[in-house]
């Protein structure tokens, strides 16, 4: 007995009649058995797309950049849209890993591991965006600052663009940090566990040798805290500085003091939404429906929501001082060739998706359907493209130069290099969800006895007692 | 590390394994370690364990990169090779906040990472005695090491008592070594002979 319970109110974290073995087993065998059709179907897809951006991207590479549509008005399209977007959804997985560990969400246990994953996954996609779009990738190493035999010349430290660099590739290290040092008991768990001589020994180098002593779960669950503390300030900087490349600009719509909040939030908003995307089809498939539960998905759509309208606020807002600040070029750039004008499609289709929509989860009813959830996480990445899109093609389509007004549509090795990184993407999230434990087992243990069906029955008893006879037992219990 | 002698047993629930420890304490006993198939809060007090001082070393770490950046950044901008970059200062403090505060976090986390798994002594290819196998499933397991002064039989009835089962006297390397897990090769324990054989 503890002195620390969760009311009856709330709902389980963890259905059904479970004890710490069958938690195991719940979690573990799908990692040892053979995987389904389904599975080797949607990783030779995710291969197959793979592949086809690999040939999108050498075929840049070999006939260069021009290949793109990208032109002297509109020099960043689909390429720094997608980064944009990759990054985005990345920060839900580090915003469930640290903000919610941070603010005690006991939720969080049941999907963190799987969005971190996602975290990383993500990054390493949008990682490829600004180094392929250089043009000569064979130079990408020009943008670390090494000392060199060219003077040395070093990096310019005042440039956004330079500070993206020490962003992602920190960000990068620092999530794959700490999945992976929660991995590592769960590893020792699956070794232990392991019937065949190859899983004993993959997995006991995997595990680090980890023998679950307490002084090591003691520093873990301090390293943990600290890692958290660490990632909660760097998740905000992330979005923060990817919004400098814009907002330290002087083009009109690009130039505004709202861009870090905004982006922030629109970068939580879209990694809730594909959360959502891949728990909904992982509980399915790997029956983990008593784990990642209903009540999980809500908590994900409050989120959803609330970051939705804290967007939909900024879109009002840069309305609003596009006319408030008098400025006649922001003025032209919102209302007339934004809101409106021959890419003023994609202002709606992005309104639509993120502003209107989503209203649907103020609802309980709609917050709990497993379908609404799942077509809503859809038309919210869609939304959120269209969001990055929206930003940057329509401030440059229409420049200061009427002569040099251009339009905008992506060639194939462009679009090809997006599904290439879906292909990346789904084929390590496949290979995840087949070799890596999507739930993060020991932590599920560690809030069973609080927060499981079965023991939270037990607690009726004490729901009774007053808060005094409680302490007062549970002081005295040895 | 050495190869010792331990008395194993097994617990399936946290609430009779914390009297335990305190029994096993205040007997007097030589507590080796108590393995969790995951963090059991309080357990490192009841075991008189001091609490970990890894944060400390985070924050030296992160003061370590957040200097490493500034002053970094300052001699190559003011020192090594002065650029006039569109008329802006040589030292501009709010346009290095940013990389500043990254390698501020860098550092932290990758030195604390290093030196939990050197704490910790956990690398890819180190390998440890596992006393049971369940004990990063669902088990509990207390051991405790055998001196010449405690009687095995004595601290096996010890721990029936105090609730545990699945008790058993075990000879193990109390350290780590290279191996694999698959295979039975704790080198010393062919090699040397036990402490107190």
């Amino acid at each position: 007995m503890h002195l620390k319970y969760e009311s009856t109110l709330r709902e389980p974290l963890v259905d059904g009649v479970k004890d710490y073995h069958q938690v195991t087993e719940d979690i573990i065998s799908p990692i040892e058995a053979k995987p389904g059709k389904l599975w080797y179907v949607g990783f030779f897809i995710s291969l197959a797309l793979l592949g086809f951006g690999a040939f999108s991207v050498f075929w840049q590479i070999y006939f260069g950049v021009g290949v793109w549509n990208l032109n002297k008005t509109i020099g960043w399209g689909w390429d720094i849209t997608n980064f944009v977007w990759w990054v985005g959804i990345g920060h839900a997985g580090t915003l469930i890993s640290a903000i919610l560990l941070l603010f005690r969400q006991g939720w969080r246990t049941g999907v963190n591991r799987a969005a971190e994953a996602m975290t990383i996954f993500a990054v390493m996609c949008a990682g490829q965006f600004p180094i392929i779009h250089m043009g000569r990738v064979w130079m990408a190493f020009f943008i670390l600052p090494y000392p060199n035999t060219r003077g040395p010349v070093w990096v310019n430290f005042n440039s956004p663009l330079l500070w993206d660099v020490f962003a992602i590739s920190t960000y990068f290290t620092v999530s794959l940090l700490f999945w992976y040092s929660g991995l590592i008991p769960d590893f020792a768990t699956i070794r232990d566990r392991a019937k065949t001589k190859l899983r004993k020994h993959l997995y006991g180098i995997a595990s680090f040798g980890w023998t679950g002593s307490t002084k090591h779960w003691q520093r873990h669950e301090a390293l943990s805290l600290v890692l958290a503390g660490l990632s909660t300030p760097l998740v905000l900087s992330v979005h923060t500085i990817v919004s400098f490349d814009f907002a330290t600009s002087v083009i009109p719509g690009w130039h505004t003091t709202i861009f870090p909040p905004y982006f922030v939030a629109g970068a939580i908003f879209s990694g809730f939404a594909m959360v959502n995307t891949l728990l909904i089809i992982t509980r399915k498939i790997l029956k983990l429906e008593e784990y990642i539960t209903i009540g999980h998905m809500e908590a994900m759509n409050k989120v959803i929501v609330l970051t939705g309208s804290v967007v939909g606020c900024a879109y009002l807002t840069e309305l609003f001082m596009a006319w408030y600040g008098a400025n006649p070029y922001e003025f032209d750039t919102f209302f007339k060739y934004r809101a409106a004008g021959p890419l003023g499609w994609s202002y709606w289709i992005m309104m639509t998706c993120n502003v209107i929509t989503p209203q649907v989860f103020w609802f309980r009813k709609m917050r709990r359907n497993v379908m609404v959830t799942f077509v809503m996480s859809i038309i919210v990445n869609i939304g959120m493209w269209f969001e990055r899109f929206v930003i940057i093609c329509t401030s440059l389509y229409r420049d200061y130069l009427p002569s040099s007004w251009s339009y905008y549509r992506p060639s194939w090795p462009e679009v090809g290099f997006y599904m290439g990184t879906f292909g990346l993407f789904f084929t390590c999230f496949f290979l995840f969800a087949k070799y890596f434990p999507v739930i993060a087992v020991a932590e599920i243990k560690s809030v069973l006895k609080t927060s499981g069906e079965n023991f939270k029955e037990k607690m009726e008893v004490y729901e009774e007692e007053s808060a005094e006879k409680f302490a007062h037992d549970v002081a005295h219990a040895h | 590390m050495a190869v010792k002698n331990f008395v194993v047993g097994l617990f399936d629930d946290e609430a009779v394994l914390f009297p335990a420890v305190k029994k096993v304490r205040t007997a007097g006993y030589k507590l080796h370690d108590v393995y969790t198939p995951f963090p059991v809060h309080g357990l490192d007090h009841a075991m008189g364990l001091r609490e970990s001082s890894l944060h400390t070393a985070g924050f030296i770490y992160g003061i370590t990169g957040t200097t490493t950046a500034l002053s970094f950044m300052s001699w190559v901008f003011n020192v090594d090779w002065p650029l006039n970059i569109g008329g802006k200062p040589h030292f501009p403090l709010p346009a290095f906040i940013p990389i500043t505060f990254e390698l501020t976090v860098l550092f932290a986390a990758v030195g604390m990472v290093m030196t939990f798994c050197w704490l910790c002594q956990i690398m890819p290819g180190v390998k440890k005695h596992i006393f049971h196998p369940r004990q990063t499933d669902d088990k509990f397991v207390m051991v405790i090491e055998l001196t010449e002064k405690t009687n095995a039989e004595e601290v096996k009835s010890f721990l029936q008592a105090a609730g545990a089962h699945d008790i058993n006297e075990q000879q193990a390397e109390a350290g780590w070594w290279f191996g694999r897990f698959d295979k039975d090769d704790e080198p010393y324990l062919r090699k040397v002979k036990p402490v107190n054989a």
